[in-house]
Order: C-alpha cells, then structure tokens, then sequence
C-alpha cells in the first residue's frame, strides 16, 4: 500500500514538472497582431462576420483567410483602420457601405415579448414584458442579432439618421 | 517694389486677401427695425455646446424676454422669448446650417404687443462683483456674436481663472459686405464701452484693446470720442485685410503675441470679445435684457434695400426679405454670414439666429460659380494663407483620402477663413476640402469613442451574465444546504424522540 502511494505521487511529480517546464519552453504567443486587431474591433462579438466573436475574425483575418472588410458594423472606417495597421491596400470605393444603420422598433407591432433583449450584446435594448421595446441609438452596433428573434417583424435596420451634429460637409466633386 | 511692402513679404507677414469690401452704402443706411413678425421660430441650438432644454409648454403664454429653454451642461446658453405671444409649436424647423437639414426650435405665435417681463435692471452695474455680471451674462444667453456662438460667460469666467491681461475687442468687420458691428459702433458707442468696461470687471484684465479696421473711419472716431475718459480702452486702427478678425490674426496684430497651435487665446494672456457680444453684456447686465434681437446686415446686389436692420431672434428670412421689398431679380446665391465664411442656404423659410451677423442676396455674377480646373501649382494660396499652411498640399492629400497626411500639414490649424480659394486662378474649391475633412475627422474621432462605450457595454453584459449565472448556482447549493440542514434537523429531532421513547421504554 505504501509503496503504491509513493510510487503514484513520485510519478505525478515527475509528470508535473515535465508539463512545467514544457509550458515554460514550449509556449505558444498569443499574436499581438491579433490583440491588436480585437482592439481597434466593435468587441460586440455579434458574429455577422461568420466567425466565432471578434477574436476568431481578427485572426481570420490576419491569417489571410478573411478581408479586412468582413465586419459589417465596423463599416469602410474599421476596413481602413484594418488595412493600415497590417499594410495592406485596399480599394476602399469599391466596398459596398451603406452607411452606418441601427435597429429600430415599430411600436405598433412589438408586442414586449423580450426576445430581443436578451440577445443584445451592448443591452441596448430597453423594456419589460408587455411593454413596448425601444432601441437606444447609442448604445446600438448594428449588429442585427436581434432582427431575427422578433416574432412581429417589429424590429428593421434603419440607416443612422443624419443630424446636424453628425453632418460631414461632402468632399468637392472631381474637377 | 514699396521698401515696406518688400520687408513685410520678406517677414511672411504678407498674409491674408483685400476682396472688395462692398460695405457701403448698406453701412451708412440708417438701422431700421423690423416689425414683429406674426410667428417666430427660436432654435434650441443656436450656440456651441449642448442645445437648450425647452421649459415651456405648448399653448402657454409667454412674454418677451421669458426664458423658454434653459443652459444644459457647462457649455450651453439659455433661450429666452424674443418677443410676447403664445408658444405654437416645439419642433423641427430648417437649420440654418449648410446641410439644410432640419432642428428643434420653439415656434411662438406672436401677438404684436411685443410686452417685455420684467427685467431687473441695476442702478450702478459697475459696483458688481465679477462672478455677478458672469452670472447675469450667463442668464442673459449672451453668446458671441461675431459668428462663433461660443457662450460668453465661459469665457468671462475663463478670464478670472487663467490670468488674462489683455481684452480684445474685435470691431474689425473684415468680411466684406458686412456692416453690423461698425453699424452699432456708431449708433451704440456709449453702450459698447459700458459693455466693454464690464468685460473688463469680470476678466480681471488690465487693459482693453478695440481693433477697428481703417475703412471704417467714422466707427473709429465715435468710438475714440467715447473712450477718451477711460485711459484702460485703447481704440487701434488696424490695416483692412481679410482676415483681419480672426482671433489669432487680431491677437498678433493688437499685441504681437502669436498663439501657439493647440492653444487658445487664453493661454497667452488674451481673451477676444466682439463689439457685439460687448453690447449685448451692457444691456444683459446695466438693464438686465436677455439677448432676444440682434444687429444683421442685408446685402448683395439682389437685395432690394441693402441695410442694417435690427431683427428679433427667430426671424424667418423670408419676411426680412419680404419687408425690405423682396428680391431685385432672383438672388443666384443665399448666404447667411459673410461671403467668405458665410454658408449657403438652400431656401429663405430659415429663422434668424443669434449668430446670424447678416443675409446676402448675390446676384449672378457676385456668386460666380463655375467648374474648377486643375491646380497649376502658382503658389498663391500658400501666400494668402494667414496662417502659414500649404493649401494646395493639403488639398491634394484630402483628395486622396489620405487625412492623416494632411494633418501632418497642419489641417488642425486651418481656420477656414477661405483666403486660399479667394486667391486660386483655377477656382479650386479648398475651404471645402478643409471643413470636410475636419469633419471627417471628427467623426472618426466619435466612431471611436462609440466603440469603446460600445465595447465597455458588451463587456459589462457579459460580465453580467456571469454573475448571474453565479448567484443562481449559488442560491441552487444555498436551498440545497438548507434543505439537507433541515432534513438533518428532522432526522436528529426524530433520533432524539427516538432515544427519548427508548429511554422512557427504558424507565418503564
């Protein structure tokens, strides 16, 4: 019996400080690049990229098997950022932006099921059950997750409405 | 060449543009005042800084001078009635804003007896403490009225705390058409350095100084005449050229001091006041006026009256225009502000505001419009820049989208002043590449902040959804304690009886 116990600590030691070491020698970095990337990202990990959160599209994307462009709501501005910060070029007219867009609640078809409250991944959400939901325009990505969880249709993208505080004068036209 | 002029281009002093300066005879038109209009449309944002909040409500009475929204936030002015009637609307109205988009304002059905409240003058304002005339400035939403809108009584208070020594003020007008200030130096002296020696009360500055430009003669000798009893106001004549009313401009000019880029006024010892602002300080402090009207020029060759005219705030355009005889053909261009820095706008059914500093009406061939052509690089523009930057440069990185590379040119310094595209021979519209990509910037800048409240927000909820998961497995292990605690409770309590019948068995 003694010798068992022994025996089985001595070997749980020995592998022990085997897998120490090999932690210590054998490490694998994580890619600051991909840190990087996860900082500059919305980090809603809202998953319309098709990949696993804003880690797993950082690293799609600095492997190479995922455009710059593949964050929707990170829109032209986050593909720029991207494509600077790994050198790449890109031909940023050519990206299809529509602008910036939210979510939005027709109140005369929600009908306070809270649903889509619960999927929000910034709480942007507000309202109980049986009262009419709204969507904080500040607090929302655009993430549509919460599009499809609605059972009245009452929730739509709608494009981030121009303000006076939020208006860019155009770039002159071409000469 | 002229010795002078030679040194002053050897120097790089030799900023800025002469446009024609178009200001008579609108300036030496009588000031007429325009009649209450039957509806007036006051606009919550009418200043930099967070729009007013509205305390009125719809269909309540209000008189002339009442305050209908109040201050939010440390940089904001209050609004206040510009003249009696009954609130009718509280609602979007066309901005008076280059994007022509629309923002809130109160409508007031006016009802024509233009009733003031009761104001609470003061018998000797120049007895009040300095906090006193920033506070009743403050009450009174005077902002600045030079075009800025920037709310007086920060800037009075900044004063107090960052040891200024010198006031300016700023009668030098420098855009062309425009007449209001020299107006009201001339018509309003008495009061301009009443206002003026309140601003010195309560900036704690030593002395004053009035920059006037030399083509306005009779301003300057109206306004010496009455400065002549206080020795702290010096009146300066200083050389016509656009932009000589830019702060910074004026500040070297006035006191040879240059304020550093990244830098305000302020951190070099000055602080700079329009004429403007300085009379609506007298009549917010002395008589305890709010600033519900204001001085404004019309002007331009399709105006049929061109004039100074005293407006109440919330004007609509159109009735300025109506009253003083309609258009002489159809103006080809509509400007509120200078022609320089001025902005188009697209209909006259916009509200006078408080920085509204004149309309203009031009005729085709003061807008002259036409296609720009490429830049032949003749260099004039870095010539007029008055701020030493390299427009065409700039303009060819923001071409390109490349905005960084532009900032490293010095875009964060450029004032928009448009001396650039004044002076360019291919017409090339630089200020509007400018004030985009400012624009453009900031708004990057927002993105990014939204993006961090964005990620903080999805952290939090994250974290929530943990701790919550946590307390459910908590309470889950906590009942469950509790029932084996009350299970081992009965067991005992039944052992106990248990023992207890064995021992009275026992004892039987």
């Amino acid at each position: 019996m003694l010798i068992a116990i022994f025996a089985l600590a001595a070997l749980g030691a020995a592998l022990g400080m085997l897998l120490g070491v090999a932690n210590r020698l054998l490490r694998v970095e994580g890619n600051p690049i991909v840190e990087e990337l996860v900082a500059i990202m919305p980090g809603s990990n809202c998953g319309q990229c098709g990949f696993p959160g804003c880690t797993g599209a950082a690293e799609a994307i600095v492997d190479g098997s995922a455009a710059p462009t593949c964050c929707p709501p990170g829109g032209k501005a986050l593909a720029a950022a991207i494509a600077a910060k790994l050198g790449l070029t890109l031909d940023l007219t050519a990206i299809r932006d529509e602008g910036p867009k939210i979510a939005t609640v027709a109140e005369e078809l929600c009908i306070g099921c809270c649903r889509c409250s619960k999927v929000c991944p910034t709480d942007a959400i507000i309202g109980a059950a049986k009262q009419i939901h709204n969507v904080m325009r500040e607090a929302c990505t655009g993430c549509s997750s919460c599009i499809e969880t609605c059972p009245t249709e009452a929730l739509v993208m709608k494009p981030v409405p121009v303000t006076l505080q939020h208006w860019v004068m155009p770039k002159p036209a071409l000469a | 060449m002229d010795i002078g002029k030679f040194l002053r281009k050897l120097s790089g002093k030799d900023w800025g543009v002469h446009p024609d300066d178009h200001k008579r005879p609108a300036a030496d038109a009588r000031v007429r005042a325009l009649p209450i209009p039957p509806r007036v449309h006051l606009m919550l944002s009418q200043h930099v800084g967070a729009p007013s909040r509205p305390v009125v409500l719809i269909g309540q009475k209000v008189l002339k001078g009442e305050l209908i929204a109040a201050a939010q936030g440390n940089i904001s002015a209050p609004l206040h009635a510009s003249t009696s009637g009954v609130v009718s609307a509280i609602g979007e109205i066309a901005a008076p804003h280059p994007s022509g988009l629309s923002g809130m304002a109160i409508t007031i059905d006016t009802d024509g007896e233009d009733k003031w409240i009761d104001c609470d003058p003061v018998a000797d304002p120049f007895a009040l403490s300095a906090e006193e005339i920033a506070r009743r400035v403050a009450d009174a939403g005077v902002v600045g009225l030079g075009g800025a809108t920037f709310p007086s009584s920060v800037k009075l208070n900044l004063g107090r705390r960052s040891s200024i020594d010198t006031l300016i003020i700023n009668g030098s007008e420098c855009e062309p058409y425009l007449s209001c200030d020299e107006r009201l130096m001339r018509d309003r002296t008495d009061d301009i350095v009443a206002g003026i020696r309140l601003m010195l009360i309560s900036t704690g500055a030593k002395q004053a100084r009035v920059g006037i430009e030399d083509n306005k003669p009779a301003a300057i000798a109206a306004m010496r005449a009455a400065t002549s009893g206080h020795a702290e106001i010096e009146v300066v004549s200083v050389p016509a050229r656009y932009p000589m009313g830019s702060d910074r401009q004026l500040i070297i000019e006035l006191t040879g001091r240059e304020v550093p880029a990244d830098a305000r006024a302020a951190d070099v010892g000055v602080i700079v006041h329009n004429v403007g602002t300085a009379y609506a300080i007298q009549q917010a402090v002395c008589l305890g006026r709010p600033l519900v009207s204001r001085l404004m020029t019309l002007n331009g060759a399709a105006a049929a009256a061109p004039g100074n005219y005293e407006v109440v705030l919330g004007t609509l355009i159109s009735e300025l225009v109506a009253f003083t005889g309609g258009t002489r053909g159809e103006p080809a261009k509509l400007v509120m502000g200078g022609p320089m820095m001025g902005m188009r706008l697209p209909h006259m059914q916009i509200p006078v505001v408080k920085g509204t500093s004149g309309v203009l009406l031009l005729d085709g061939y003061e807008a002259a419009d036409s296609e720009p052509d490429p830049c032949i690089r003749c260099g004039s523009c870095v010539k007029a820049c008055p701020m030493g930057l390299l427009p065409l440069e700039m303009a060819a990185r923001i071409r390109n989208d490349a905005l960084t590379d532009a900032v490293d040119l010095g875009l964060k310094d450029c004032i928009a002043c448009g001396c650039c595209a004044w002076v360019c021979p291919s017409r090339i519209p630089l200020v509007q590449y400018f004030v985009h990509a400012k624009g453009e910037l900031s708004s990057q800048d927002r993105a990014k902040l939204r993006n961090d409240a964005t990620r903080k927000l999805a952290q939090q909820r994250q974290e929530r959804l943990e701790r919550e998961a946590r307390e459910k497995l908590e309470a889950a292990a906590r009942r469950k304690a509790e029932r084996a605690a009350q299970a081992a409770a009965a067991a005992e309590a039944k052992a106990q009886t248990k023992t207890a019948s064995v021992t009275e068995g026992e004892s039987a």
